[in-house]
């Protein structure tokens, strides 16, 4: 976006001329200091760190911190408009591998690996492989994770013992609805299961994703043919929607994954399919009533041997920020060894932000308060392979989203029809078809540029 | 165009002259039963009505624990904890936005409205209508749709996240409305006195600002509360034209959107610390307020 | 300018005139200017960004199009859905909240204890912040567990309705009538209280029954208060954006909605800028289409109803 408009030239002379001012207006001082603008996703992680500012800020004079702070959706939707138009309003912004490669693919972000080089004991090589790779762009890091995640099922050993049920080793998704069902008990306001509805490729996608891998469903074939009314696709979408409707908790349609979050931590469900990230609130007695009563087991498979994703929130510093440096040294204080140290010993263990650093899970502490879901996260996270979703060759990689930046719309269309479903607004089919329709107009810009 | 028509009183109509009522001849009793009924049915409607509102006010006072509920509870410990969370986390940045994108923008509505609705009213230009209409009209533009040229605009002059690009944008949102209710307070000022002042050789200003704002200031002051009211409540430009250091209180609010179920009693305190400022002003100056809506049909 | 100059030459009284036409335009000048530059040009350049191919997410594919936008707005079942959202959730919000507003300025229209209390009370939601009337509604009010309404309704059977993901338009309009009504009711308030006394006594002495004085003699003098209320009501409630935004996220699905939120989504969201821009414009052309035919019709029922008071 680098086209200049004479018609703006004169809207804005107009309105400066207009508004009597030179626009001095309400912008940082800046005299004594710099002020950081960062864009973050208001997740509980990063709610702490939003807590946890003063300490950035009394190691670095000068240097002060605004977060803003947006639910998944709305943030991305600012984040992405701000970068893609060089808006400048923001001096690090919080991303994920989704747009990571991508964005600085186009040069929108600031190649991290010379800070990071430069910067003792910044330790990258202990970023977990599969998530250094994913925020790598021929071979360097565009942006360092905060956190890395997979998804696993939590369910309440408690209400398994009391139903006289047990959760086998290795869930299948049969097996995973069958317990949903049992489990269900709407009398006493509590799910069988909760998974996420909301629509938002971020939202519903992410775990109907995984679903759909491990089903040996398919967005397009190698060929960009789009896959969404192919039989496999279905199965997994009649599945996932009958499965929230019947044994889902009340209002899935929308539901994301704060809310899921909310209520399973509240113990108004049994099971709790999604990101590993929760056990810092599931976990955590100040916003949770069932600390200690989980049992975690990896994701549930059908076909594949593997049914996780792989995610992670990261930081990244637009091109255009004029604090580089300063937002460095903060993405460096919120990505090291020393903040997780910090969290864990301020907030304790449960909360600190999992997943992104492997020497996280030798901290004798940390495997004491994370015993029960360390080794199934770690090993959710390891064995994602983005490049290989599902059982069947793709032409895209990712695997809670397809890597391709025309995804954010068609996510987003795709997720709406999957969550009218889910609220019993459409059936299934409609939704794939409509659904298929909008995927193939995407497929074949891709067809076109292929040849 | 309807301009006049809609907005002039009747003037067949006499005013608002009411007497007490009048005696009748009907039996006492069966009127003051009937009328303590209809007032206390009144009075339960109202209640009903409002009743969300202030069950917003309750909850704001309760502990989360007490805020979801099922049943809802009615009785509790209340407490100020909510309200303490809410100022401490950085409430007050947005609120001290919203008042400055409101009573600026508010200003400048008034500096551009008073002597435009003066030109439209006093000695019409040819096409008063047209331009009536084409004020009224902007107002039914969708601002979504120039969303993206505003982004770009303020991207390329470093306006983004800046207050005065909302202060002006809110002035161009309320100014037709302004124009409108300002050119009916007008046509209400007997024509004697302006003439009566043209004559003395008084210049536009001074006929403005000495003859004309006195018997105007309630209109004016009507015009200003619809505007700093709808300024106030705007949220789709803040929302994507601020970031931190211009967002305004309704961008606050936006945090709340997933907190279902764990922070009612916070977002209570929240949603009734955001409107508090305009739910006073607007109790307190309900004549204006009715004056501003009916655009000045009524005293 | 009478006979005694009728020697001066034409074109100085002209330029007079002119001048003096001049003198009394300057003051709408800045105002004029003002609403052109900051609403105008900025449709102009969503004009031209309408005939151009234009994802962000793809820096470079910016190329020139023309129609192809247009065409894809035309057959794209989503906008269509959204436009009779628009339509049926703007009559909804509007006309209801004015029979209710006419109902409640009914009631308030005489002396009783408390009036001005119940007055107050009754033009609070109109002053709450929208933003937080939506969340109230969404959360407090019609959570399907703790909501206020799910509680009242239990004798009913109606306990665990999931409002929000069932009835989205319901649950919107719901939030938007309450919001709106206190607006209707003043303005027909103030309708009323310019009607005159003698007007009603005449009817009671005429032996008219409550319900004929309604309709024979109160509803024609309130039609130009009812009219201004649903002119300016459709105005900012066609444009609602913050309370989808807020409620329902225009879900499930695309259900609830609205113009203003599915080409907010097609923009912030999908990024395609050019199909975005081409949306715009069709809702600004729409817009004005209708808004013309409802103000002319407006105006001419006006008139012919002056004409039958008079």
């Amino acid at each position: 976006m680098r086209t200049t408009l004479p018609p703006l030239a004169a809207l804005c002379t107009g309105t400066l001329l207009l508004s009597g001012c030179a626009g001095a207006g309400a912008l940082p001082a800046g005299t004594d200091g710099t002020t950081l603008v960062i864009a973050i996703v208001a997740n509980p992680q990063m709610q702490d760190a939003v807590s946890l500012q003063s300490e950035f800020e009394a190691e670095n004079p000068g240097v002060s911190v605004k977060f803003v702070s947006l639910p998944e959706n709305e943030a991305r939707a600012k984040i992405t408009t701000s970068i893609a138009t060089g808006g400048g309003e923001f001096d690090a912004v919080m991303i994920s591998n989704y747009e990571t490669r991508q964005w600085a693919g186009y040069g929108w972000l600031e190649n991290l690996q010379p800070y990071i080089d430069a910067t003792d004991g910044y330790d990258d090589a202990d970023f977990i492989p599969s998530i250094r790779e994913d925020l790598s762009h021929e071979g360097d890091m565009y942006s360092v994770p905060f956190y890395g995640e997979s998804s696993f099922l939590a369910y309440r050993t408690d209400l398994f013992e009391e139903a006289g049920l047990e959760m086998p080793e290795n869930p299948t998704w049969d097996e995973v609805a069958e317990l949903a069902a049992e489990l269900d008990d709407p009398e006493a306001g509590v799910a069988g299961v909760c998974l996420r509805g909301l629509a938002g490729w971020g939202e519903v996608l992410a775990p109907f994703n995984s679903l759909l891998n491990t089903f040996g469903g398919r967005w397009y074939d190698e060929d960009w043919n789009a896959q969404l009314d192919s039989p496999e696709f279905r199965e997994a979408a009649g599945f996932y929607v009958d499965l929230v409707r019947e044994h889902g908790q009340a209002g899935a349609a929308n539901s994301g994954f704060g809310d899921c979050l909310n209520r399973y931590s509240q113990g108004r469900a049994a099971m709790f399919y999604d990101s590993t990230s929760m056990v810092s609130t599931v976990e955590d007695p100040d916003s949770s009533t069932v600390v200690g009563l989980s049992g975690y087991a990896p994701a549930p498979v059908a076909e594949s041997g593997y049914g996780g994703w792989l995610y992670t929130w990261s930081l990244g510093i637009p091109a255009t920020s004029e604090h580089k440096d300063e937002a460095w040294a903060f993405l460096s204080w919120m990505t090291d060894k020393d903040y997780i140290r910090t969290v864990g010993e301020e907030y304790g263990w449960q909360r600190v932000p999992p997943g992104n650093r492997l020497s996280t899970f030798e901290i004798p502490e940390y495997q004491e308060a994370a015993g029960a879901y360390a080794g199934p996260m770690l090993q959710g996270i390891e064995n994602a392979d983005p490049e290989n979703p599902g059982t069947r060759p793709v032409p895209y990689t990712g695997i809670g989203f397809l890597a391709i930046p025309e995804f954010q719309d068609l996510g987003t269309r795709v997720s709406q029809q999957l969550s009218a479903a889910i609220a019993g607004r459409v059936t299934v089919d409609e939704a794939l078809e409509q659904s298929q329709r909008y995927a193939q107009t995407v497929g074949d810009a891709y067809k076109e540029e292929d040849r | 165009m309807t301009a006049e028509a809609l907005v002039k009183p009747d003037a067949a109509a006499p005013r608002a002259t009411r007497a007490p009522a009048p005696p009748t001849a009907r039996p006492r009793r069966r009127g003051a039963v009937g009328a303590a009924a209809l007032t206390t049915a009144t009075w339960a409607i109202a209640l009903v009505f409002v009743s969300p509102a202030l069950w917003l006010a309750l909850t704001a006072f309760k502990q989360e624990g007490d805020a979801a509920t099922d049943p809802p509870k009615l009785f509790f410990e209340p407490t100020l904890d909510q309200f303490r969370t809410v100022l401490a986390s950085d409430f007050l940045p947005y609120l001290g936005n919203s008042l400055t994108a409101t009573l600026l923008s508010t200003l400048l509505v008034l500096l551009l409205g008073v002597p435009a609705a003066y030109a439209l009213s006093i000695r019409p230009v040819r096409r008063t209508q047209d331009v009536l209409f084409f004020f009224i009209s902007t107002k039914m533009l969708p601002v979504v749709a120039v969303v993206v040229p505003l982004y770009v605009a303020a991207a390329r002059l470093s306006m983004l996240d800046n207050i005065w690009t909302l202060v002006v944008l809110y002035t161009a949102m309320n100014l037709p409305i302004a124009v409108w209710m300002l050119r009916s307070f007008f046509l209400e000022v007997p024509r004697s006195i302006i003439e009566a002042a043209s004559m003395e050789g008084a210049g536009l200003p001074r006929v403005l600002w000495s003859v004309m704002l006195p018997v105007m200031a309630p209109g004016v002051a009507a015009t200003a509360l619809i505007c700093m009211i709808f300024s106030w409540n705007e949220f789709f430009l803040a929302v994507n034209l601020t970031a931190s250091q211009a967002a305004t209180v309704p961008v606050f609010m936006v945090g709340f959107i997933t907190s279902e179920g764990l922070f009612w009693a916070q977002l209570a305190a929240a949603a009734t610390l955001a409107s508090l400022p305009i739910v006073v002003i607007g109790w307190t100056a309900q004549r204006q307020l009715v004056r501003g809506l009916s655009m000045g049909a009524v005293k | 300018m009478s006979a005694a100059t009728g020697t001066a030459p034409a074109p100085r009284a002209r330029a007079a005139e002119r001048a003096q036409g001049w003198a009394l335009r300057a003051p709408l000048l800045p105002a004029l200017v003002f609403t052109v530059v900051v609403t105008q040009l900025p449709f102009l350049v969503t004009v031209f960004y309408s005939l151009q191919s234009w994802n962000l997410l793809r820096p470079g594919s910016r190329t020139f199009v023309g129609p192809a936008n247009y065409l894809a707005v035309f057959t794209d079942a989503q906008f269509l859905g959204a436009a009779s959202n628009t339509v049926l959730f703007t009559a909804a919000c509007v006309l209801v909240s004015m029979a209710l507003g006419v109902g409640l300025a009914m009631l308030l229209d005489r002396r009783f204890p408390g009036r001005g209390v119940v007055r107050t009370l009754l033009i609070t939601p109109f002053l709450i912040i929208p933003v937080a009337t939506a969340l109230l509604w969404k959360t407090t009010m019609f959570d399907p567990v703790f909501g206020l309404v799910g509680f009242v309704l239990t004798p009913f059977g109606l306990g665990d309705v999931d409002w929000v993901s069932q009835y989205p338009l319901v649950s919107v309009v719901t939030a938007m009538v309450w919001q709106w009504t206190p607006f209707m009711m003043l303005l027909v308030l103030a309708g009323l209280q310019s009607q005159g006394r003698d007007v009603i006594e005449a009817g009671q002495v005429d032996g008219a029954s409550r319900w004929q004085m309604f309709v024979g003699i109160t509803l024609p003098h309130l039609r130009r208060y009812i009219e201004l209320g649903v002119l300016l009501g459709s105005i900012y409630v066609v444009n609602t954006f913050d309370t989808i935004y807020m409620m329902t996220q225009g879900g499930p699905g695309t259900a609830s909605a609205n113009l203003p939120f599915y080409i907010y989504q097609r923009t912030f969201l999908g990024f395609d800028i050019g199909q975005s821009a081409a949306m715009g414009v069709v809702v600004v052309v729409g817009t004005i289409i209708v808004a013309t035919l409802a103000l002319r019709l407006i105006f001419r029922s006006f008139m012919s109803a002056q004409e039958g008071i008079s």
